[in-house]
């Protein structure tokens, strides 16, 4: 079969197209300062705070959104959920380009970007828990891609090679799971090492547990709110069976994340019974810390429950918009808000807006690939052609 | 052997299975306690610090770092709070006005090279090194700029060039490590006019310092720095007003940096070994759910086809039964009216022939 011709339509100016095209000019000419310049031209890192919004959003917000895929081809697969089968393309998709731009925003980030093999090919620092980090995102970020590959092996009509990925879904999916509850829990636990500058109310022994059970209550949350934007705006691209499942996978996610988000408040409640840091409430700390945990954990968790229960599908998916914008108030909070609380005002960070200006590009750019894939393979279809696994 | 033992263990924690992971957790550094006997260090006696800034300017010169924006004998940077930076392995803070204190008191900042360092033990290419004379270095050959160093380090020493595009590095103060291999003493100590930097053998700076507790009582706080400080650093630091007075954090604790990253490591190959056999174990369970759900619907399907099988077929000999019967009786029926008509015509034959209007009165 002749390879599926990609015909690029003349763009046309949309509100979007034009965002996005200032977006990506915009984020290539700080990708040339930042390569040419160096990190103090384009970012407000310093010696106190050495990982800023790169680290705080690129990396530990992307990470937990991008958990979509091993949620739900793990409900899917092992839990034997079969219901949520066409919600499984679009959730590996979006997770296999998370971690590519998480990957591509480390880039931005380390000093010496070449270099990013050396803990695997080099010198292997096997105490460190970034080592466990980086060494789980590559790993899960091929896995992630040979998960993607079948969509883009039907466009390409190769029929043999899209088989023989299919007959590895239950050993990619397996190995998904373990690998994304290692680095998604060892991200929370690269701070376990620094409790003298990470504030109680969010340092605890915990840290990693929180971090993995967090990210499944991510992962859920964006299946849903992708979902909804696609229905928006890729209805005419789904089949029949996706149309007919998608209420059922919302309310279905809606109600096992009401169900993880009360588990993760009670745990956020016993890590702070753990340090004893009750009296850290009453402070300044302790009220964001309140607006976090009962704001973005147990009233989401509550209005979940509550959209499940009323199949209310406006509900969920604003439940879902908020908790995963919990999510990424949690990790801000880990990352820099909570992080060196101790330090005068002064030397606190606040990102410059070519850190910003990177985030968004990078953001854009997951944007415009998921537009482009789904657009063209089969992800919110069913290809004819062939069997669905 | 091609392939050395170390690379060996490093494949396999980049296999995610991190068998190496939990039995390294102290790599880069001594375990607590024990070590070298006669690794080095120093002695930082606060109370006879003068705030010359000779030691800076040692440091620059032994370590040949950039020159300062202000010269060295210039006391007025003291007016402001300094870090260590790029440019700046060491620098001498002025405190003011410090309850019990008689003037200005001095403290010099730099690595404190500790036992188990957490910059080693964070280090994901493992560019920090704990020597055996004590000292911590960095080699910048591997480093990838990742910064994780900075983050774990308590004292907030690790700092990092970036204003370099190409070849930035973390900058830190080696414990003149180069110097200490020749011989000589670190530059720092060597400039110190006041004598508030002793450098010797950590063991017996700590008795150095009991003895000077001993001598002049009330001179100092009744505590060492440094000696249980995060599990305990090369350098010590003694001084006559209360440490957290002068910038230093009294709330560290004294948990070694790597034991705070042991657990987590060591659940790594907890979970790589056991989640696939669970996952797996649910996969296979909701397998063969379905499997007995599919095997019990089509027993199901089965009897009830069995049962509407059975019901047709008696039905359907119910029905032949009927018809048999209503065949019969069509039959007797049948031959009853021939009998009864045969009879009949018998009898109208026998009979003598009735007047033709003897028939119509008498209906049969």
């Amino acid at each position: 079969m002749p390879f599926p011709k990609v015909t690029l339509e003349r763009p046309r100016w949309t509100p979007f197209n034009i965002v996005a095209a200032i977006i990506v000019v915009v984020g290539l000419a700080i990708t040339g300062i930042r390569f040419t310049q160096g990190l103090a031209a384009t970012t407000r890192l310093s010696d106190y705070n050495p990982w800023g919004l790169w680290i705080g959003f690129d990396l530990l917000v992307g990470v937990a959104l991008a958990a979509g895929g091993y949620v739900t081809s793990a409900a899917c697969y092992l839990f034997g959920l079969k219901r949520f089968h066409t919600a499984v393309r679009p959730a590996i998709l979006t997770g296999f380009l998370g971690y590519a731009l998480v990957v591509l925003a480390l880039h931005y980030d380390v000093g010496r970007p070449w270099r990013l093999p050396y803990p695997f090919l080099v010198q292997q620092g096997t105490t460190s828990l970034l080592f466990e980090v980086a060494a789980c995102v590559a790993l899960y970020l091929t896995v992630l891609f040979i998960e993607w590959t079948p969509a883009a092996l039907e466009w390409l009509g190769l029929k043999r090679a899209r088989n023989l990925v299919v007959r590895l879904t239950l050993v990619l999916t397996i190995f998904g799971v373990v690998l994304s509850t290692l680095h998604q829990s060892s991200l929370g636990a690269l701070f376990l090492i620094a409790p003298s500058k990470l504030h109680p109310l969010w340092y605890s022994p915990y840290l990693a547990l929180f971090f993995f059970v967090s990210s499944i209550v991510a992962g859920l949350s964006m299946v849903i709110f992708e979902g909804a934007l696609a229905h928006r705006y890729f209805h005419h691209k789904m089949d029949e069976a996706h149309r007919r499942e998608a209420d059922g996978v919302a309310l279905g996610f809606a109600k096992a994340a009401s169900w993880v988000l009360a588990g993760y408040f009670v745990l956020k409640v016993v890590g702070v019974a753990q340090a004893d840091a009750w009296r850290h409430l009453a402070s300044g700390y302790g009220a964001w810390f309140l607006v976090e945990v009962i704001g973005f954990v147990l009233l989401p968790c509550f209005f979940f429950a509550v959209g499940a229960r009323e199949k209310n599908l406006k509900i969920v998916r604003f439940t879902a918009a908020w908790a995963v914008l919990g999510i990424v108030i949690n990790r801000f909070n880990v990352g820099l808000i909570a992080f060196n609380y101790h330090l005068p005002a002064e030397e606190r960070y606040f990102p410059h807006w070519m850190e910003i200006g990177i985030s968004l590009f990078i953001v854009t750019i997951g944007i415009l690939a998921y537009k482009f894939i789904v657009s063209h393979m089969p992800i919110l279809y069913a290809h004819p052609d062939y069997e669905p696994h | 052997m091609s392939i050395s033992r170390r690379r060996f263990l490093g494949w396999m924690g980049a296999a995610g299975a991190g068998f190496a992971a939990a039995g390294r957790a102290h790599a880069g550094a001594p375990p607590r306690g024990a070590g070298n006997p006669d690794a080095l260090g120093v002695l930082f006696d606060v109370t006879r610090c003068i705030g010359c800034r000779k030691c800076e300017e040692a440091c620059n010169r032994v370590n040949e770092l950039p020159p300062p924006e202000r010269p060295f004998h210039d006391l007025a940077v003291l007016e402001k709070r300094r870090r260590t930076d790029a440019r700046t392995y060491t620098v001498v803070n002025r405190y003011t006005g410090i309850e019990g204190a008689r003037g200005p008191v001095y403290r010099k900042v730099q690595c404190n090279h500790c036992l188990e360092p957490a910059c080693a033990s964070a280090c994901f290419v493992r560019a920090f090194t704990k020597n055996a004379d004590g000292s911590v270095t960095y080699d910048e050959s591997v480093c990838v700029g990742c910064r994780y160093c900075m983050i774990a380090c308590p004292f907030e020493i690790p700092t990092y060039e970036y204003d370099k595009a190409f070849t930035p590095r973390v900058m830190k103060c080696t414990f003149c490590h180069p110097r200490l291999v020749q011989g000589l003493l670190p530059g720092c100590v060597e400039a110190c006019p006041a004598e508030a930097l002793t450098f010797g053998r950590r063991r017996d700076l700590l008795r150095v310092a009991r003895a000077r507790m001993a001598q002049s009582p009330g001179r100092y706080i009744d505590h060492i720095y440094g000696e249980f400080e995060m599990g305990g650093t090369a350098w010590l630091t003694i001084s006559g007003v209360p440490f957290r007075a002068i910038g230093m954090r009294e709330d560290l604790g004294t948990t070694p940096a790597p034991e705070l990253t042991k657990g987590a490591l060591g659940v790594v190959p907890v979970v790589a070994a056991m989640w696939p056999v669970l996952l797996t174990g649910i996969y296979a369970i909701n397998r063969r759910r379905d499997r007995i759900a599919r095997e019990e619907r089509e027993a199901a399907v089965a009897a009830a086809l069995a049962r509407a099988e059975d019901e047709a077929k008696k039905k359907l000999a119910e029905a032949l039964a009927k018809a048999d019967k209503d065949k019969k009786a069509a039959i007797e029926r049948e031959v009853k009216k021939a009998l009864e008509e045969a009879a009949r015509a018998r009898a109208e034959a026998s009979a003598p022939a009735a007047p033709e209007g003897g028939g119509e009165t008498k209906p049969a």
